[in-house]
């Protein structure tokens, strides 16, 4: 004898713990807030996701209190202002804005399966972030060759500590990005390998919100003090 | 409706209640997602070239420059959610945006605490000379 199996698609749920029946069925035990069944893994999985991000952006929230805190402390070297070239800064902005909305495309393309569009979106987007880094890379060797180096004063180790975190961050994200690219290639487009996309299409396009602030309170309001 | 169509990882994106963030609600059309993108990065662009421009014109009163910028980076993160991560007002949205408003206070608690207690501190703090006398 087959136990009785509810009518539908998702797993069964024993212990009625999630929302247990779809709308429009009748109500069973589980007659709490959520009806309708345990949300799906790929909700569950990028909410998860969704929370770590906001962390993320509280970390961030302590290395902008710092900067704020600590940027005239200059200890009679070089200010802001000094050290901010707006055409780079500029470039920069460019570059990482693009990054995003080609990663973006590329989600579209990874919810069609399309392998080869997939595939070249990425790597374009992990160009245009490496163009980004290599900037970045630039603008903190070129400041440690002058002397003005994380060590100098207060406001330059907020400033490192700042902009060198979101550095961290791009580094790492090109890593994931190599990696998403390996295993789309070698997996294909598996539930698990999407949900993975998903996640590191949010990570990405968390980075450009947090250079947005970077910009604009380090760099932008740099050149007016 | 859309559980049925025998595309099952579309399936797993639609939920009668949610949305995962980063996901839209209507995906069906690739014009629609390819238009979302477009839009978010004018809008996105244009925010930001305005950001440079107005350190270089005249067109804003000097002393208001720091606002405008403020407000200018804050439009753009607004942008970027809704077009980029698509955290949305939707009722299919709630949770995610429950969870991007708690982080945004406690973002807004630790910068402007720090700022202002700081603030407060060395406005308090003797000069250092002044101290060395006073310990003496």
């Amino acid at each position: 004898m087959t136990p009785p199996v509810a009518a539908t698609t998702r797993p069964h749920d024993p212990h009625q713990l999630g929302r247990g029946h779809k709308h429009g069925e009748p109500h069973g035990h589980a007659t709490g807030h959520g009806e309708g069944g345990p949300a799906s893994k790929r909700i569950s999985t990028a909410y998860g996701f969704w929370i770590f991000l906001l962390s993320d952006f509280i970390i961030f929230a302590g290395f902008f209190a710092a900067y704020a805190v600590l940027r005239d402390n200059s200890a009679g070297g070089p200010v802001i202002r000094d050290i901010v070239d707006p055409a780079r800064v500029a470039w920069q902005t460019a570059l990482l804005l693009l990054s995003s909305f080609v990663a973006g495309l590329g989600s579209l393309a990874a919810a069609r399966k399309k392998l080869w569009l997939t595939e070249a979106a990425l790597l374009v987007t992990g160009l245009l972030g490496a163009g980004f880094l290599l900037l970045e890379v630039t603008e903190f060797a070129q400041l440690v060759r002058e002397g003005a180096g994380p060590d100098r004063s207060a406001f330059l180790s907020s400033f490192f500590a700042l902009v060198g975190c979101h550095g961290l961050h791009v580094s790492v994200g090109l890593l994931w990005l190599g990696t998403m690219m390996a295993q789309i290639w070698a997996k294909g487009f598996r539930a698990d390998i999407q949900r993975r996309l998903l996640c590191f299409n949010l990570f990405w396009h968390a980075l450009d919100i947090i250079w947005v602030a970077i910009f604009t309170m380090v760099y932008l309001m740099g050149t007016l003090a | 409706m859309s559980e049925h169509t025998g595309h099952h990882e579309r399936d797993e994106a639609t939920d009668d209640r949610d949305i995962a963030p980063g996901d839209e609600a209507e995906q069906d059309s690739l014009g629609a997602g390819v238009t979302g993108y477009v839009v978010g990065l004018v809008l996105a662009g244009g925010l930001t070239a305005a950001s440079f421009l107005v350190l270089r014109s005249s067109i804003i009163w000097p002393p208001a420059i720091p606002a405008a910028l403020i407000a200018l980076a804050i439009a753009q993160m607004g942008v970027h959610l809704v077009f980029f991560l698509h955290i949305t007002t939707g009722p299919d949205n709630t949770n995610n945006v429950l969870a991007l408003a708690f982080g945004v206070l406690v973002v807004g608690l630790v910068l402007l605490g720090s700022m202002w207690i700081m603030a407060h501190l060395s406005h308090q703090a003797m000069p250092m000379g002044e101290a060395m006398q006073h310990f003496r």
